[in-house]
């Protein structure tokens, strides 16, 4: 399999705070990579600079072989890499549809193709009979949701996924488990996906990273990096939730 | 019913850089003043017609929009500093052309009025009717123009942008260069309103044109009929035309002279808006009739 | 000296002495807009409103414009207090341009309200004794700006005082820099805000009543000064008292150098040609700070 997302030691500092020191690691196409580590590890900070929204200080990010260091948001996502926020930002004042439709457009030449496209992913994630509903009208889960379909509608090589699980129920995880597999698994979807929800890292992830204090501690198979001292010892140890 | 349509035109061309690309100017009456001019000097110093003056005009303001979009969103000016920026151009330009002697300076333009019941409309000189119908023709266009936008990939970036700018540059939408676009038609809109006020009046003087009340008149519609949908601008107009006449016949019958009476009328309804109809009222009314735009 | 340097300091002072007037009209601009968050579009005509009382209170009451400091800063204080909570302070959840439109509105419904109710023609105050110049030596300084500059910085030093050193001030001054915070801790914003209003607005009032020593009144200087008030709060720098006078007294003493050198109607230009550039290349001002 060949390395879609290549990182290399890549940092971050706000005034004199190291956010990110120094962390390498790769992606594989069609893998499905979680991020793992307390808040304030620096999870979402990489996120912003593989997004083009913060510029590295230091470090180089190769995407299918292209450096995208220093590209602007909207560039990245042209070449392929789809994101959600952490705190979800919705079209407050556009409809389900038309949220998604924003995203389609990157890829559909046109309204009508936009819409028709846009229409199946909002179906395919369970938000199909709120469609014309203003975002501001959805529930919390809900607006996660049309995060993940209007990024997904920019038909994104890389996924990157902050925190789409935080706040839904059991047995919603387990549907979004399932769609993640399947978008990965049949449309190749890669996935690289900061999470909290262990059950749901335990159950999809083909590799974990994971952070502390910036700086990557461990990283490996699910099993393998459970047991590992460093990772107990910070993280696991504390709250383990599965 | 002319100054009706010129208002509905003018809010039109406002609204989408506003109610569209989300960016609150209230320096529109720049590009009204440039228009009206760009065209004028050309009529009056050099005879070309209006038809031919009128693409000065655009591209004159086209340039001026550009100007100040990539300059404000280059060097991050936004929100109520954006606005302050579009007062601060619509200012300066009004102060420097009072001291413009060649466009006229402080005393004005002045263009030459044919008979008034002939209908020249190559030089648009001619009956208030020929005017009507022009203006008609502009609005209608204007809205015509206005729903295409919005349903097209412009109107979803656009409001994609107002929304959330940084979600939408997340989708892959280059935020500089739909600003940028929004801000240019808006500016070459306007022109053609500036042109149309030139030769509809046939005098210009800085003081008038270039004034922020200009501004303020322009947004009133939009705001109060809805900012952001298409039908709102029109409707907006059309509430203050109304009010305005009915103001001035009240005044007329019972033989009082109030300056600015029709101005505290129109406060009091964007006051009343703002706070209790925020969206407008068109908004509120095709909300109620479940009409869709 | 020399006639040349002798005028160019009586001009510099004269400017100097409207600078501070301006001053404290930014001041109270900048303090509502750095407590209070709100960018009040309707500040020059509160201030045309003050300039018409004080014009009032004298052809009523023979009261001259610098006793009548005291009792238009009460009633401006009262004024701005009571619209900021009953109309102003629901805005504080919606969106920014919302706010601009709602005093907007305001500074329209104000205008008209005093063009209606006194016209447009003129009016001022005349003080035969205010006429008679102040000889510093080779200098004359007109008495009517020295009390009116005298009486403006007095104001803002008292308003400096107030934030610097009083419980209120400081609950103020921390409600400013965090809302949530402030409240977490048990500060009532609402009130604090609707204080900080109150006192901009009370600045405005003692600024207007000053400045009707200085220039004939019309309905139309509202829009005008708010304008001047936004230039000088931005050029002198956003949230920062001290920018604020210095930004008045920069552009009162600009405005009077163009004015003696230059076409005095193009001293305009300057001022927006400053605001554009600071807002482009400077946004925090002269002495503001970081953004």
């Amino acid at each position: 399999m060949s390395v879609l997302l290549n990182v290399q030691s890549l940092s971050k500092s706000f005034r004199g705070l190291r956010a990110v020191a120094n962390v390498s690691f790769e992606v594989e196409e069609g893998a499905i990579v979680a991020l793992i580590g307390p808040n304030g590890a620096g999870k979402t900070t990489i996120f912003n600079m593989l997004a083009g929204a913060l510029r590295p200080d230091d470090g180089a990010i190769f995407f299918a072989g292209k450096s995208i260091h220093g590209l602007r948001p909207d560039q990245v996502c042209a070449l392929g890499i789809g994101r959600t926020f952490q705190i979800v930002r919705p079209f407050a004042g556009l409809s389900v549809l038309d949220n998604v439709i924003v995203g389609a457009l990157r890829r559909c030449a046109r309204v009508n193709e936009a819409r028709a496209f846009a229409a199946t992913i909002v179906d395919k994630l369970g938000l199909g009979s709120k469609r014309d509903f203003p975002a501001s009208s959805l529930t919390l889960p809900d607006r996660k949701q049309l995060e993940v379909a209007r990024a997904l509608a920019t038909r994104p090589k890389l996924l990157l996924l902050d925190e789409v699980m935080a706040g839904l129920r059991p047995l919603e995880y387990d549907q979004l488990i399932a769609f993640l597999q399947e978008i990965n698994q049949r449309d190749g979807v890669t996935i690289l996906w900061i999470e909290h929800v262990m059950r749901a890292v335990m159950a999809l992830a083909h590799k974990v990273i994971v952070l502390h204090h910036g700086e990557l501690i461990a990283q490996g198979s699910p099993a393998h990096v459970v047991l590992d001292a460093a990772v107990l010892e910070c993280y696991l140890g504390e709250d383990l939730e599965l | 019913m002319t100054l009706f349509l010129f208002f509905a035109y003018a809010g039109q061309a406002w609204n989408i850089m506003m109610g569209f690309a989300g960016q609150l100017s209230l320096g529109h009456s720049l590009y009204l003043g440039v228009g009206a001019y760009a065209a004028a000097a050309l009529y009056f110093h050099f005879g070309i017609g209006p038809w031919a003056g009128l693409w000065l005009a655009i591209a004159l303001c086209a340039l001026l929009g550009a100007a100040i979009g990539a300059l404000a969103f280059r060097y991050g000016v936004a929100g109520v500093y954006f606005t302050l920026l579009t007062i601060a151009f619509a200012e300066f330009a009004r102060i420097g052309l009072d001291h413009f002697a060649w466009l006229g300076g402080s005393g004005g333009m002045f263009l030459k009025v044919a008979e008034r019941d002939r209908v020249e409309l190559l030089n648009l000189r001619g009956t208030p009717a020929m005017f009507y119908y022009v203006i008609l023709a502009l609005s209608a266009a204007a809205l015509a123009l206005s729903a295409w936008l919005l349903h097209s990939r412009a109107g979803y970036y656009w409001q994609a942008i107002r929304e959330n700018e940084d979600a939408a540059q997340a989708l892959g939408i280059n935020t500089f260069r739909w600003k940028m676009l929004a801000v240019v038609i808006s500016a070459a809109m306007t022109a053609l309103a500036g042109v149309f006020s030139a030769f509809y009046y046939s005098s210009l003087f800085p003081e008038q044109l270039f004034s922020i009340n200009r501004s303020v008149e322009i947004i009133l519609g939009p705001i109060i009929g809805g900012v952001g949908t298409i039908f709102g601008p029109i409707v907006g107009a059309a509430l203050l035309t109304v009010l305005a006449e009915g103001t001035n016949e009240i005044v007329v019958a019972f033989g009082w002279e109030v300056p600015g009476i029709k101005q505290l009328i129109y406060g009091i309804v964007l006051f009343a808006v703002i706070v209790f109809l925020p969206h407008g009222i068109w908004s509120a009314l095709a909300g109620k009739l479940k009409v869709r735009e | 000296m020399s006639l040349d340097f002798v005028n160019l300091a009586n001009v510099v002072i004269s400017g100097l002495l409207t600078g501070i007037v301006y001053g404290l009209m930014a001041l109270g601009l900048s303090v509502i807009f750095g407590v209070a968050r709100i960018v009040n579009f309707a500040h020059g005509e509160m201030m045309a409103l003050a300039m018409y009382l004080s014009v009032l209170l004298f052809s009523t009451f023979h009261l001259e414009p610098l006793f009548a400091v005291a009792p238009v800063a009460v009633i401006f204080f009262i004024f701005g207090y009571v619209l900021h909570g009953a109309v102003i302070h629901p805005f504080v959840t919606r969106p920014e341009h919302s706010q601009f439109i709602l005093l907007l509105a305001l500074a329209i419904i104000m205008t008209n309200s005093l063009l209606i109710l006194f016209g447009p023609d003129a009016r001022a105050v005349s003080l035969d004794y205010l006429l008679e110049p102040i000889e510093l030596g080779p200098l004359l300084i007109d008495r009517g700006k020295l009390y009116a500059g005298l009486v403006a910085f007095g104001a803002a030093a008292g308003l400096f005082t107030l934030f610097r050193f009083t419980h209120t001030g400081t609950a103020v001054r921390a409600s400013a820099d965090n809302w949530l915070g402030a409240k977490v801790v048990g500060l009532d914003v609402k009130r604090l805000y609707a204080l900080a209003f109150g006192l901009g607005s009370a600045c405005g009032g003692i600024a207007g009543c000053m400045m009707i020593l200085l220039v004939d009144l019309t309905p139309g200087l509202g829009p005008a000064y708010t304008l001047l008030a936004f230039v000088i709060v931005i050029v002198g720098g956003l949230g920062s008292m001290t920018g604020a006078l210095a930004g008045g007294v920069l552009i009162g003493v600009s405005e009077a150098l163009a004015g003696f050198y230059v076409a005095p109607s193009a001293k305009g230009m300057f001022s927006f040609a400053l605001l554009i550039l600071v807002l482009l290349f400077r946004p925090r001002g002269l002495l503001g700070n970081k953004l």
